[in-house]
């Protein structure tokens, strides 16, 4: 903090400043707007001076990398020590086609794997089921049970690679085949290790695919949590998601106050089943967006990391610094890729991804420029992982430390996003938490009031979007867009067919049975759905004996 | 005084994904222009979106998809839609649809098809200039 | 197929064509209702109403299926205001009820409450004669409960349940006196919550306080409508009470008021519509006076009157 003489002194000759020089300049002609925003409509000054951080103490607010509260960073050498994992969300069609465009990805440097199921697999049904009818193997890969996982890593040893599993609703149950696959390559629990995103409250607020009641859906979570504390230490057991919230339509600061919102209802949940706070909380990890207001972006991850780090000392009194570092992957923003000028979203992915760098992230996918049309072709992928390589390796900014430090902007940023987000978490906690928040439709309301006041920003003009509102051409359809086999469902319909012909289905009918009973108890669910996995039940069979012991979500109607 | 005849639309979800932002917006804009939006969230099954725009009498149902599953899911609405014997609602639809499927969809049946990027007044310019409100002189 | 006789057999395009007619007001709308007429009067309305997010559309849910299981028909009409500015709405009720879409006994519809400022407008009450008309055995009509709506429902339906949930603020204090008086039922829903006993007992003591139905004192439910939780009790306990009240003459008394008062609803429209066409200079010319402080409302809506005379 500066002293006040010298403050005072500043005040002045900005004053004069703003007199003699300023005022000059703009009676002669406005600026471009009367006011400035930033992408989540901060307002935005001229320019920025050490007035408008005036309470900022360095060593209480940003200390030191790895060091408490972890606004530079969470680990003391950060890209000095070891770069970002490059991680592209990949996965479509069969479980053959997904395994070969892994190992093309591996191939070309990717250093971690990141799961796309296809969506009857996220909402727990079987390739043949009426409801999957023309969804099969279409944004993701098919897996409808064991079988289908073991061909998707096929030849991918899994104590060599760590994988990342976009999956909530049935998230033990792949949880559990991944274990039970590795199990048949001769690699223990203990040594695999990724992610699975198991946020079943973003789902509930923005991403949409639920399947049970809240309550039995925390349970799920917190057996895992419990699960893995013991048997997986090198597992996240949960990527607490703040990129559905955003794509939804929420600002940078609803992201962070509702991911965080939802973290904590984890962490209470958590203890609330009796789980220590320091045995599950250094596996907690976050997925944030990023968007192209630069420096906006820059000050959410680094706000993020300072408050969760605070809510976890202070609210939770975590003990062990793993519990207070908020580690999190990114992901560039795929609302803002336009389906005009494809192109270009290149370089929005570049800013994007850079933004995310600056900030300090432990992992990132990049978006590929055909993505409002279509899946991502292999060309437009590689243009992709490029981008982070040429990020890395070539633009300098990963030779120091959280670099944009110390900058006016950024520091206030900071500052506004913590304090705003913060002021949302405690409104959410007074609404009684997040899940009775969600359950009033709060945190929907205000993503959807956001949504919609961006898309009226949009046709009014007040926010440009390059080459859709203005530089606007006439364009040729896009050729070459990847095209999902639609005989995909048949396909798997007939390996589904073909598993219960030859499988023990007395053995299946037994572990369904023991899965049922369960599930009526209190008792941990993980060690039965492993068994059902084992037996070769279908994704499909196991969530309908939860469907019929659980019930199943409703949602409801806020616009 | 509003209008005392406001244009009915059918906003439908078929398919399993669940990203509604657009449905929403859309829907929002709808209603502010007046019309009466009937939203029957995530994951209809096309049997539905048939059966509650005949119940509601719907002028115009509005599609949306962003799996990819448009190629199956539309034409299913339009060959159902025309089993029931039903040719007077106006089918649009929107979501992540690549430009060569658009002659296809158009083909079955469906009037417009908004991709990524439309302002909403274009969706709700084309409704009013495309609706019949004529229903005094059917039957 | 002749909308009328499509209407009688349960045919769902007419029913639905019929009731868009209802709702433009056209006059063909009002030669059809003249036909229907006598084949109405066999149908059970109920009418569902309650804040929002009280569950209504839920429990209507599970309770239509209930009726289903007895192979009754069940027409819904789920009604949401109409924004007086703009004349658009958002009918999302439907959302919580897509189970009975397919379900070829239920016909479910959606209304905006049009024009009419927080009530319920006269087409709503056409709609239930449609839905009677076509042979539906149930009626249900939802309306939130903000407005004047929920107090008009006991124009228009045999029994009224009122759908209460805890935590909603100061619970019964903070609904609006008359809105407890018109339940014959009340359902306390999201049971599983707290607060939801503190509730029960907060109405029971306010029906203590007001002891206008001197013989009848309406039961109070628990349900939980997301599991299906108490819904068969509610089922029951509808068809009870609709027993009671039939016995000791309140549902005919009640479907008596009904009549009288939309005949006079109908005079009134009808003469207003009258004068509007017949004097439409004479309005205007009043209307500048009344401005001008030469002449006050009363004496000018008398003057116009005896014109008409």
């Amino acid at each position: 903090m500066a002293d006040k003489e010298s403050l005072d002194n500043l005040a002045k000759h900005k004053k004069e400043w703003e007199e003699k020089i300023l005022n000059k300049v703009l009676d002669k002609g406005h600026e471009r707007y009367e006011k400035f925003l930033t992408g989540s409509n901060i307002e935005v000054d001229r320019m920025y001076t050490e007035l408008d951080i005036q309470e900022l103490d360095y060593l209480r607010d940003l200390g030191f990398p790895g060091d408490y509260p972890y606004t530079r960073g969470i680990y003391p050498t950060m890209y000095r020590g070891r770069l970002w994992t490059m991680r592209q969300y990949a996965g479509f069609g069969t479980a053959e086609e997904s395994n070969k465009r892994y190992k093309f990805l591996l191939s070309q440097g990717q250093t971690g794997l990141s799961v796309a199921f296809d969506l009857p697999t996220q909402m727990g049904y079987d390739s043949g089921h009426p409801l999957s009818r023309g969804e099969v193997g279409k944004v993701g890969v098919a897996i409808d049970s064991l079988k289908d996982m073991e061909i998707l890593f096929e030849g991918i040893p899994l104590d060599k690679v760590s994988t990342s599993m976009t999956i909530n609703a049935p998230a033990a149950i792949l949880l559990a085949m991944y274990i039970s696959l590795g199990e048949k390559q001769g690699i223990s629990p203990d040594q695999l290790s990724g992610t699975i995103q198991n946020d079943i409250l973003k789902e509930y607020v923005a991403r949409g695919t639920y399947i049970f009641p809240p309550e039995p859906s925390m349970r799920l979570i917190t057996n895992i949590f419990e699960f893995c504390s013991i048997h997986m230490p090198k597992w996240n057991t949960i990527s607490i998601s703040g990129y559905h919230i955003r794509e939804a339509g929420a600002t940078a600061i609803q992201e962070v106050a509702f991911t965080l919102s939802d973290g904590i209802a984890y962490v209470e949940a958590a203890l609330k089943a009796g789980l220590a706070i320091d045995d599950f909380a250094p596996r907690l990890s976050f997925f944030f967006n990023a968007h192209n207001d630069l420096f906006e972006e820059v000050a959410k991850f680094r706000a993020a990391r300072r408050l969760w780090a605070k809510i976890m000392k202070q609210r939770f009194k975590a003990q062990n610094p793993k519990s207070m570092m908020l580690r999190f992957h990114t992901q560039t923003a795929g609302s803002t890729l336009t389906a005009q000028q494809p192109d270009n979203n290149i370089v929005r992915v570049a800013i994007q991804a850079l933004a995310s760098v600056l900030g300090g992230t432990q992992s990132l996918h990049t978006n590929s420029r055909d993505e409002a049309l279509a899946l991502p072709a292999e060309d437009s992928v590689r243009i992709a992982l490029r981008t982070q390589q040429i990020i890395a390796y070539e633009s300098g900014v990963t030779e120091t430390i959280d670099p944009l430090a110390g900058s006016y902007y950024i520091e206030y940023l900071t500052n506004t996003i913590e304090q705003k987000a913060q002021e949302y978490i405690e409104k959410i906690d007074k609404l009684g938490g997040a899940p009775k928040a969600i359950e009033k439709g709060f945190m929907q309301q205000e993503i959807q009031n956001s949504a919609y006041e961006y898309q009226m920003a949009v046709e009014s003009g007040r926010r440009i979007v390059v080459g859709v509102n203005k530089f606007h051409v006439e364009e040729e359809p896009v050729k070459g867009l990847l095209r999902v086999n639609p005989a995909v469902g048949k396909l798997q319909e007939a390996r589904i067919k073909e598993l219960k012909a030859s499988r023990d289905n007395l053995a299946v009918e037994a572990a369904l049975k023991e899965l049922t009973d369960c599930a009526k108890t209190e008792k941990n669910l993980m060690p039965v759905i492993i068994k059902c996995v084992k037996a070769y039940c279908t994704l499909g069979e196991i969530c309908n004996v939860l469907r019929d012991v659980f019930g199943e979500y409703k949602a409801s109607m806020n616009i | 005084m509003t209008d005392a005849k406001p244009i009915r639309v059918l906003i439908a979800k078929p398919g399993l994904d669940g990203h509604d932002r657009g449905a929403k917006v859309v829907a929002r804009a709808l209603r502010d222009s007046g019309m009466e939006v009937i939203y029957t969230g995530l994951r209809q099954t096309p049997e539905q979106i048939v059966e509650t725009a005949i119940q509601e009498d719907v002028q115009v149902i509005g599609l949306s998809i962003l799996s990819g599953a448009h190629n199956f899911l539309f034409p299913k609405v339009m060959e159902l839609l025309n089993k029931k014997n039903v040719q007077d609602i106006l089918v649009i639809a929107g979501g992540v649809i690549p430009d060569e499927d658009i002659p296809l969809l158009k083909e079955v049946g469906i009037r417009e098809i908004f991709t990524p990027g439309t302002p909403t007044s274009d969706i709700v310019n084309f409704i009013k200039n495309n609706v019949k409100n004529n229903v005094d002189d059917e039957n | 197929m002749d909308i009328i006789q499509g209407v009688l057999n349960g045919d769902t395009r007419s029913i639905a064509k019929l009731i868009t007619l209802i709702e433009e007001r056209s006059p063909k709308a009002n030669e059809i209702l003249k036909q229907l007429f006598r084949f109405t009067g066999n149908a059970i309305t109920i009418g569902i109403t309650g804040p929002p997010g009280a569950g209504k559309s839920s429990i209507i849910n599970q309770l239509a299926k209930k009726f289903r299981n007895k192979n009754k028909k069940v027409g819904i009409i789920a009604i949401d205001p109409t924004s007086p500015f703009t004349g658009g709405t958002l009918l999302g009720d439907r959302i919580r009820m897509q189970d009975l879409t397919l379900d070829e006994g239920i016909y479910i519809r959606s209304m905006g409450s049009r024009g009419k400022l927080g009530g319920l407008s006269q087409a709503s009450y056409d709609a239930v004669k449609v839905l009677d008309a076509a042979g539906m055995d149930y009626i249900i009509i939802e309306t939130v409960g903000v407005g004047q709506s929920e107090v008009d429902i006991i124009r228009l339906a045999d029994i009224v349940v009122l759908v209460l949930v805890p935590g909603m603020g100061d619970d019964v204090q903070a609904i609006k006196a008359g809105v407890m008086e018109i339940g014959d039922i009340f359902v306390v829903n999201k049971s599983d919550i707290d607060g939801s006993d503190r509730l029960v007992n907060e109405i029971r003591m306010n029906l203590e306080l007001n002891p206008k139905k001197s013989s009848f004192k309406p039961p109070v439910i628990k349900t939980v409508a997301t599991t299906g939780e108490g819904i068969e009790t509610l089922d029951e306990t509808i068809n009870q009470v609709y027993h009671e009240l039939s016995i000791n003459g309140i549902i005919s008394d009640r479907r008596k008021q009904h009549a009288q008062q939309e005949l006079q609803e109908l005079i009134k429209d009808f003469y207003l519509k009258k004068i509007n066409s017949s004097f439409p200079a004479e309005i205007i010319a009043y209307t500048e006076k009344i401005l001008k402080k030469e002449i006050d409302p009363y004496s000018a809506a008398n003057a116009i009157l005896e014109k008409e005379e």
